[in-house]
């Protein structure tokens, strides 16, 4: 460009009068924010496009959904367990004794108009929030989409399930009912259990003895301020590396290791994605508008004395609510002091480290594999058994201990006995998942056989076919040329091998112990009976280089 | 590569993922007709576009924009509707409708209003994306996410040009007296948190029981005698003066909450339970030695106690033993007798802290 700098600058004038308004506002905007490089590199975008990917979606779009009614009802909710008497519309209840923050939840239900469906928004939302919070991780285990570069978002993710956890216990408890008190009390019971500094930390928590006049102001403040302000930190950061590193896509025609095949995210993925946003929040809002949620009226203002049957936590909590009930009772005295082995058991010691196994699990498989390559392309589930198997067996293990946690629910609908649900869950704990391991296992090896059978001999047409000495025999169709790539073009790790016990001098080789795990743990996911070997291009060729035969 | 070497595509080596589909591999009608000789399960590369509908159907694609426009005014209908029931709809009215069964009608139709508006919003743009706007898959590459060796190499060197140039690892005395005041600092904020509540002192060892105080009955508020507990009935009782509402009351009922039951004496198993007993009238405590839930299911032919929360039993004829449960401990019992005016008093304390079991119980 050889213009003078007077020419340009009436050149740049001159084409700002001709520009329209909005790239007007555009120009003022990346003079002062960059903006165009933002949009250069994020506005076509492309993202691959698959039902299951939706799921996180749902969890995002729920999360928002919470935060906006949320917000709602900080405005009509009272955090204040001072003792007041109701006087409001909900006749039941009028001139009974009850703190501020039951009264208010009251006042939100029958007195603010649209208050109770807000409120029912914002529970089964959290619900939801939860749940496919749940489907969506089962989602990136079972494809493998945790693999380089993703580790740190997976434990993000799950770092945002836990947080999910801990916020819907604190909401659930804010309206001080007689359920929600029983569930502190459970938590002031669980924190005593505290080995040495229990009863200090349940003081300290709750200022004072249970129930106190603090844990609910106290737990607002969490529920509405420190918790989700970590989570929304965690979401945006989530996401973002979803942005930056590039969705994962199953293997398909024109998808490779080295791109993303999709649609753009202008236009298509923005209405797409942010048309199922309404989506989501639609269905919450038919489900409040139909469903009643914690009727908190039905069930009384909280009383240390008194308990409501059917005392459950929410959903995503019945897991170490079945460890916890399915745990024999146990205390250990030692020097004058108490070990409650009935509640450490199952609340500090499985529960955290279930939930660490699962937020180490990809670092576990990359230290097995000892593959250092980034992976964008999806596993299929079927493709590695052995991990599809743990998915499983977790999975089953959860559902197991759902019906511990429910088991007085399991009683009354069953008219069966309590102890035999209890004992059930106690052997189920441990049988259950080994079972689960074992079946999925061998299902994954047997459609990995039909994969196999099906890439060399073709797809059974139903076409029968006589031939001219007589014999009648069944035509198979040969795979499409995408077919064959999804079904045999993935790689397959090979087992490690320990190697010779002695070198080649007939000196005894030490290996290291943390090696032969590593290696027994390779041939269990890779080894004679972890994988079925995938058909090779030999193999393919010698069967379908003369037609006909079979 | 694999694809310029033959023979052994069947190793798995480091580099045998897929490397086709770039956008110049893209040829109309491409199928299985590109296959390469080396590798069988080669990706065939992306296939032509196909077109929709509304891609060759004027028609249709007005049919699609109709569709669309008419969800989105759906959705205004909607949205007015939602105004009208919270203007029409008094928050007390209830209305049946199936099969939810008698629920708010305000509720019913400010959700369902608001439903169909967000939902008719929703579904006109996933529809108006789906058939309407451009459809053709677009190929981007990824970009490697560690820096290349030279960023690396530089941004390493700028480091130790800046950590050089700081001298922190050269003054060690700044150095260390930095890691100090960063150590001790937080300790302030640990501080602050002591006034979150009391010390524990014995606090959780003693109830509002004591020698003399008077069972009240926990609903009626009645001083009790022994004629009100008949055989195989379950009684709530607390200390006389402790009244809902009171300051305080929550947190002293949350541990003097008594249950009131009354066994043959003959029944009774346990010697010291039946010292402490009146007349076949024992005294438990009500809370939960598992959790600190109210216990409160009494099955009255086995003076079976279960607790509602995790199902803890207690046989209160035999000193409140665990029968099952994950319960660590029995009922502690308190000590009763009649009075001079023939009332139920205490006869002191529980002998043992009420409630959950906690470090310094012992």
């Amino acid at each position: 460009m050889s213009i003078s700098t007077s020419n340009r600058t009436e050149a740049e004038t001159s084409d700002r009068r001709k520009a329209p308004a909005g790239e007007r506002v555009a120009d003022w905007a990346d003079g002062r924010l960059s903006i165009y490089g933002a949009a250069k590199a994020t506005m076509r975008k492309i993202f691959p496009d698959h039902w299951s990917f939706m799921l996180g979606e749902v969890a995002l779009y729920s999360f928002i959904v919470i935060i906006l009614t949320g917000v709602y009802l900080t405005m009509f909710f009272t955090p204040s367990m001072a003792e007041v008497e109701y006087h409001g519309s909900y006749v039941p209840m009028q001139g009974v004794v009850m703190s501020e923050a039951y009264a208010s939840t009251l006042d939100i239900s029958f007195d603010v108009r649209g208050g109770l469906l807000i409120r029912q928004i914002h529970h089964w939302g959290a619900l939801i929030f939860l749940a496919a919070m749940f489907v969506h991780m089962m989602r990136v285990f079972f494809t493998g989409a945790f693999r380089k570069p993703r580790e740190l978002n997976w434990v993000f993710g799950f770092t945002l399930l836990v947080l999910g956890m801990f916020t819907g216990l604190t909401g659930y408890s804010l309206p001080d009912d007689l359920l929600s008190g029983t569930g502190l009390r459970f938590l002031h019971g669980a924190i005593l259990a505290t080995p040495v500094i229990g009863t200090y930390l349940a003081m300290f928590l709750f200022g004072g003895e249970f129930p106190g006049t603090e844990i609910i102001p106290r737990f607002f403040a969490f529920h509405i301020l420190l918790l989700p302000g970590i989570m929304l930190a965690l979401v945006v950061t989530h996401v973002t590396l979803v942005f930056y590193q590039k969705h994962t896509q199953f293997a398909g025609a024109g998808k490779t290791n080295k791109n993303v095949v999709g649609t753009p995210l202008l236009p298509v993925y923005t209405a797409k994605a942010g048309g199922f946003f309404f989506l989501v929040f639609g269905v919450i809002s038919v489900i409040a508008a139909t469903f009643t949620i914690n009727p908190v009226w039905t069930i009384g203002p909280y009383r240390p004395d008194q308990v409501s049957t059917n005392a459950q936590p929410d959903w995503y909590l019945g897991f170490p609510e079945g460890l916890v009930r399915i745990m024999p009772g146990w205390e250990i005295n030692v020097l004058g002091h108490t070990l409650v082995m009935d509640l450490i058991i199952p609340l500090m010691v499985v529960f955290p480290v279930v939930l660490g196994a699962i937020a180490a699990y990809p670092f576990i498989e990359s230290w097995v594999t000892g593959d250092k390559r980034e992976h964008h392309i999806l596993d299929r589930p079927r493709n590695v058994p052995t991990r599809t198997a743990f998915g499983m067996a977790w999975v089953s293990w959860y559902f197991v201990l759902l019906i511990g946690g429910g088991n007085d629910l399991w009683a009354t609908y069953l008219h069966l006995s309590i102890n035999s649900i209890t004992w059930f869950v106690r052997i189920g704990f441990f049988v259950v998942p080994i079972l689960t391991f074992i079946v999925t296992k061998r299902i994954c090896l047997g459609l990995q056989r039909a994969d196999r059978e099906k890439v060399l001999h073709g797809r059974e047409s139903g076409i029968i076919k006589r031939l001219p000495h007589g014999e009648f025999v069944e035509v198979h169709e040969p795979l499409s040329q995408e077919e064959l790539h999804v079904l045999a073009g993935h790689e397959q790790y090979q087992p490690l091998e320990i190697g010779p016990e002695t070198d080649e001098h007939g000196v005894v080789r030490k290996v290291n112990p943390v090696e032969r795990v590593r290696v027994s743990l390779s041939k269990g996911y890779y080894g004679e009976g972890g994988q079925i070997p995938k058909p090779t291009a030999e193999e393919y060729r010698e069967l379908t280089s003369g037609h006909g035969h079979h | 590569m694999s694809s310029e070497t033959g023979p052994h595509e069947d190793v798995p080596d480091d580099h045998n993922l897929p490397e086709q589909g770039h956008p110049q591999g893209r040829e109309p009608g491409e199928g299985s007709v590109s296959l390469p000789e080396q590798d069988p399960f080669a990706n065939p590369g992306l296939p032509a576009h196909q077109h929709r509908v509304q891609d060759v159907d004027e028609a249709a694609a007005k049919r699609s924009e109709r569709t669309v426009a008419m969800l989105f005014t759906l959705s205004m209908l909607a949205t007015v509707g939602f105004i009208a029931s919270f203007v029409a709809f008094p928050a007390d009215k209830i209305v049946y409708i199936w099969p939810a069964g008698h629920i708010s009608a305000l509720n019913f139709s400010l959700g369902m209003t608001l439903g169909i508006a967000l939902l008719g919003i929703g579904a006109g743009a996933v529809h108006w994306a789906r058939t309407l706007m451009t459809d053709t898959e677009l190929i981007q590459e990824r970009h490697s996410i560690s820096a290349e060796p030279e960023v690396r190499a530089q941004v390493i060197e700028e480091f130790k040009q800046g950590a050089t140039e700081s001298q922190f690892g050269r003054r060690r005395l700044v150095r260390n007296t930095l890691y100090g005041a960063m150590a001790l600092l937080p300790l302030s904020g640990v501080v602050l948190l002591r006034d979150l509540g009391p010390l524990p002192e014995d606090k959780l060892r003693k109830t509002a029981w004591k020698k003399g105080k008077v069972l009240v009955n926990e609903n009626t508020g009645l001083k009790l005698k022994p004629e009100d507990i008949t055989v195989g009935s379950l009684a709530f009782a607390k200390p006389e003066g402790l009244d809902h509402g009171e300051h305080g009351w929550a947190n002293e009922i949350a541990k003097a909450a008594l249950m009131l039951v009354r066994i043959e004496p003959a029944d009774i198993k346990d010697k010291q339970s039946l010292d402490w007993s009146h007349e076949g009238i024992l005294a438990y405590s009500k809370i939960c030695t598992h959790i600190g839930c109210a216990v409160s299911l009494y099955e009255q032919q086995t003076h079976h106690v279960l607790c509602p929360c995790h199902q803890s039993t207690f046989d209160l004829a035999d000193g409140a033993r665990v029968l099952f449960g994950p319960a660590g401990h029995p009922l502690p019992q308190l000590k009763i007798s009649v009075n001079k005016d023939g009332f139920l008093e205490a006869q002191g304390d529980f002998a043992e802290p009420v409630g959950p079991a906690f470090w310094e119980r012992g």
